[in-house]
């Protein structure tokens, strides 16, 4: 019943906007209008350009104002830093460009509006006006490039070598994490060799895995040099942490990487944002598959000392599953035995 | 330089050009024109498509709790039981939202339509250089397009791997059902595409190249006809590596081989695929996919170029520098593709090389916002629905060009990257600018397509209400983008830093909606006037290029009689001396003395030869009918 009353208006509203139409179309024959060569509506259209640029710049100041502390993400790294400041150079100066091009588009739009007693400039071109609007531009384009291109060689550079290595593995749909241990090396691995126990294809006989451990969290030390390795095990995966300013493919079949200094522990962002339920987060932003908007990891960022005691409560790999070592060799499975006990 | 054969036998042969019945005129036409309106209506067909999918998942992004069940009569089971829509088919939304508006309408709906209808016109010319490869061009995109959409009533969905369709997700049918039947029908939709691009392509070369009128030298063309050409040369040479892209990936997905695939575990099984790059997808497709970006701008800012010289009745400020930047633009588009890869995992070594050539990409665009803001300077503007939409379009082209630069700088691109200010960027940049372009363009040829004028007052509430709208849906997204929010989320509530702006999101999903409704007004003005518009008259905007000097309703042919000459430049508006505001093309320096600059009248005595050279030809001409 209702559907049909909501028809019945849609009939009634469409033919009224109809009659209207007409009537305005048989209106302006009647006056000639469509003779002329410009109406009042040219004058309306000009006054609407101003209207529109006087009401988008307060929509705009007022919202970035009253919004910045909600859209400006707190920032937890040293490179974070420095892009963010590269970022808000690059605002202020497209944000220069923007306003003043703006303010020219509508105000020519409206101070040059039809007039049937005016003529326009015959002004075709003026090669001064276009040197100087190419190079203009092109200084300050090197010069942001520059600077960018500075931030960028440190950030990729090879990472230190006493920085703390995380694997982070992306796969539908979450992303799987795995330590070093003690000696900073991760064990070679082997998609060949993923089965149920061994989910990240860890190959145990490289003597450098057995000190390997895995976490439900990527918890990494203040004010020392991180590395992420990272890899993907069906499709592609990217990982983001926003707050590292931190962005990276997983792609399976080639490694990558991406090192940095964590600047804040999660209690002292907790303590700056008054919010103690605040957590680092890793998110995937290249898209694989149903899941891609779930795949959340949380980054805990402790104090070195702290960071040092977690890691030394760790357990390995073989040592929560001593069957990952039952078809090694017998050599290497008593080193890895030795091991166990040793860490016991 | 080519002069077109005028022959006797040519007019006859158009005196008599009144058979065509309805399937040679309408369907299977190699009349450039028809063509043309063939692949305009075309787009419009696929525009609604491909706004209405983009309505269905800002529903879900907006109003993440609304019940979707009246959809279900469209969607059938990719609504589930609560009501909700499928995660899966809201990836296939996406990802055919990109499909559609990046190649069905901005590609074929606006270098189809206006390439088509306008070179010849333009030029001078009866017809495209060869109509035939022409009417082809339109059947493999109809063929194209009747694949497309096959694909979106697969009971598996079509495609769901984003535009891009980056392998493995593409490649393999374990990780979203899209990658299964619906891929297959992408990728076979797309090379027909490809076909009908370079057929098209390769016929806008020729006759620019070959047909041009005596006189239209090519420091004459109006640079909608330049902005064409160039397109046409990009089309060229990029959509054939898009199809080598697309052919290794059939090869991937159907024949076991391993250019994309390595090292791969799924569905509980290690696949035997090594050595493949996944990487290497993303190089080929983006040597493609970046001058795609040009393929679709560039025609939309020729459209502009000659509507505000135009309406401002002002020459276009700085032609030569126009030309130069559009070559500047075509040149270094084929060098900057790797700039949407900066942390794809390549080495950062060509993130720098990348990121250098992209800011350079910047200047021209920057020239041409300068050259276009000149041309409004002092001129003498009239608001037509076209004028409207081309102001428009140089708004959303600044809006949108200065976010690039965040993004081309690599530094930047990390946190930016994949996330909505890159979604908030390429809609004002490309998509926006691109669909001004091609609604600026129906506005202002609609009388040379139909003999009949748009509705003006219709035209100006469209244009408000788009402009507003578009301005209300991807402004906010920077905001959104700044925040982090990834893109092709189909929620953002489960982490703690993006569970937030569901007002914001709310807000730019109902003008989102609005906008989509506010095109209704279009169509109707668009299809209504085709039929029951105000008859226009021969040259309703006064202009002074060539498509205004032929008939209202041009024959196939174009020209009734000769084809006209040219003898000067598309651009003398307000000509200081001239009666009129504009002198169209056809009027030789030596008729108007009064308004000729001193450099100028040095052609007056070269043009004086050619037209003595015609007369001997008409003479020629006219001795052999009789004989």
């Amino acid at each position: 019943m209702y559907g049909l009353l909501i028809a019945i208006g849609i009939v009634l509203l469409l033919s009224v906007i109809w009659m209207v139409y007409r009537i305005q179309a048989l209106i302006s024959v009647a006056k000639g209008s469509s003779k002329k060569i410009a109406t009042t509506s040219n004058k309306v259209n000009a006054i609407l350009m101003m209207v529109f640029l006087v009401g988008c710049t307060i929509l705009m100041v007022w919202y970035s104002i009253k919004e910045f502390d909600n859209y400006q993400l707190p920032v937890a790294s040293e490179h974070g830093v420095i892009t963010d400041q590269l970022f808000w150079v690059t605002m202020a100066v497209t944000g220069f460009i923007f306003v003043l091009t703006h303010i020219l588009l509508f105000w020519f739009g409206y101070r040059y509006q039809y007039d049937d007693n005016k003529r326009a400039a015959y002004y075709p071109d003026n090669n001064k006006l276009e040197i100087i609007w190419t190079l203009v531009p092109a200084v300050v384009l090197t010069v942001l490039v520059f600077t960018g291109w500075r931030a960028w060689k440190d950030i990729t550079a090879p990472a230190p070598e006493d920085a703390h290595v995380v694997e982070i593995m992306g796969y539908q749909f979450a992303w799987e994490i795995r330590y070093p241990g003690k000696d900073n090396v991760l064990g070679d691995y082997d998609y060949r060799l993923i089965n149920a126990n061994n989910s990240r294809g860890i190959d145990f006989t490289d003597k450098n895995s057995f000190d390997d451990f895995p976490s439900q969290q990527v918890v990494i030390p203040k004010g020392e040099p991180v590395l992420f390795k990272i890899r993907a095990r069906d499709v592609l995966h990217s990982v983001f942490a926003p707050h590292m300013r931190l962005k990276m493919d997983a792609v399976p079949g080639m490694p990558t990487r991406f090192w940095f200094v964590p600047t804040k522990t999660t209690t002292e962002m907790r303590a700056e944002l008054g919010d103690d339920e605040f957590e680092y987060e890793i998110a995937c932003t290249e898209v694989c598959g149903r899941g891609h908007f779930s795949m959340r990891r949380v980054i805990t960022v402790l104090e070195p000392d702290e960071y040092r005691e977690w890691v030394s409560e760790q357990e390995s790999f073989i040592k929560r599953n001593p069957d990952l070592i039952s078809d090694l060799p017998s050599d290497l499975k008593e080193l890895a035995e030795i091991y166990i006990n040793e860490s016991k | 330089m080519a002069v077109a054969n005028v022959s006797s036998h040519d007019v006859e042969h158009h005196e008599h050009e009144h058979h065509d019945n309805f399937i040679t005129k309408y369907i299977f036409s190699t009349d450039h024109k028809m063509i043309g309106k063939q692949f305009l209506v075309t787009g419009i067909f696929w525009a609604l498509i491909g706004g209405f999918l983009s309505i269905v998942f800002r529903l879900q992004l907006g109003f993440p709790d609304m019940n979707l069940e009246f959809l279900r009569p469209i969607f059938g089971g990719w609504i589930d039981n609560t009501g909700k829509l499928d995660p899966n088919f809201y990836l296939a939304l996406v990802t055919m939202h990109g499909t559609i508006m990046v190649f069905f309408v901005l590609t074929a709906g606006l270098s189809g339509t206006f390439s088509n209808f306008l070179i010849p016109l333009q030029i001078g010319a009866r017809d495209m250089a060869s109509g035939f490869m022409n009417m082809l061009s339109y059947w493999f995109f109809f063929l194209s397009s009747v694949v497309m959409f096959c694909s979106l009533f697969l009971e598996k969905g079509p495609a769901g791997g984003g535009w891009v369709v980056y392998p493995p997700l593409s490649a393999l049918e374990q990780a979203i059902p899209g990658s299964g039947l619906g891929m297959t029908l992408w990728l076979v939709a797309m090379t027909f595409f490809i076909v009908s691009s370079l057929l098209g392509g390769i016929n806008y070369i020729t006759t620019v190249i070959n047909l041009r009128t005596k006189g239209m030298s090519f420091a004459r063309l109006p640079l909608t006809i330049w902005a064409f050409f160039l397109t046409a040369i990009i089309g060229l040479l990029s959509f054939p590596v898009l199809f080598s892209a697309a052919l290794l990936l059939v090869f991937d997905r159907s024949f076991g081989t391993s250019f994309y695939l390595s090292d791969i575990y799924i569905g509980g099984e290690a696949l035997p695929n090594t050595g493949g790059s996944a990487v290497l997808y993303q190089h080929l497709f983006w040597f493609l996919g970046h001058p795609e970006v040009y393929i679709v701008l560039l025609p939309a800012l020729g459209i502009t170029s000659e509507i505000i010289a135009t309406n401002s009745r002002k020459p276009i400020f700085g032609y030569k520098a126009m030309i130069i930047s559009m070559l500047g633009i075509t040149i270094l588009s084929f060098v900057v593709w790797a700039h949407h890869m900066f942390v794809s995992g390549m080495n950062p070594f060509l993130g720098s090389i990348f990121m250098f050539l992209t800011l350079i990409i910047a200047v021209p665009s920057a020239v041409k916002v300068f050259n276009y803001l000149t041309t409004l300077w002092r001129g003498n503007l009239r608001f037509t629905p076209g004028m409207l939409f081309s102001i428009g379009l140089v708004s959303v082209f600044i809006s949108g060009g200065l976010t690039g630069i965040f993004l081309g700088n690599s530094a930047i691109d990390i946190q930016l990257h994949d996330t909505y200010f890159v979604v908030a960027h390429f809609h004002l940049v490309m998509g926006s600018a691109s669909f001004f372009g091609l609604v600026a363009g129906v506005y202002h040829w609609f009388p040379k397509m139909f003999g009949r004028m748009m509705d003006e007052k219709l035209g100006h509430i469209h244009f408000w209400l788009t402009f507003v709208g578009i301005y209300m849906v991807f402004f906010p997204m920077h905001y959104i983008g700044i925040a982090g929010f990834p893109r092709r989320y189909y929620t953002w509530t489960e982490f703690a830093f993006s569970d937030m702006y569901t007002d914001l999101n709310m807000f730019v999903s109902a003008a989102a909606i609005i906008t989509f409704a506010a095109q209704m007004i279009l169509v109707f003005n668009f299809f209504y006037s085709m039929f029951f518009g105000r008859k226009a008259s021969l040259n309703p905007w006064r202009s002074n290029t060539l498509e205004w000097t032929t008939p209202l309703h041009p024959q196939h042919g174009n020209w009734p009689g000769e084809i006209p000459s040219v003898y000067r430049w598309p651009y003398d508006y307000s000509k200081p001396g001239s009666k009129e505001d504009f002198i169209p093309q056809t009027i030789p320096l030596s008729a108007t003395p009064e308004s000729n600059l001193p450099h100028e009248e040095k052609l007056v005595n070269l043009e004086k030869e050619i037209i003595a050279e015609e007369g001997q030809i008409l003479v020629a001409n006219e001795t052999k009918e009789e004989s």
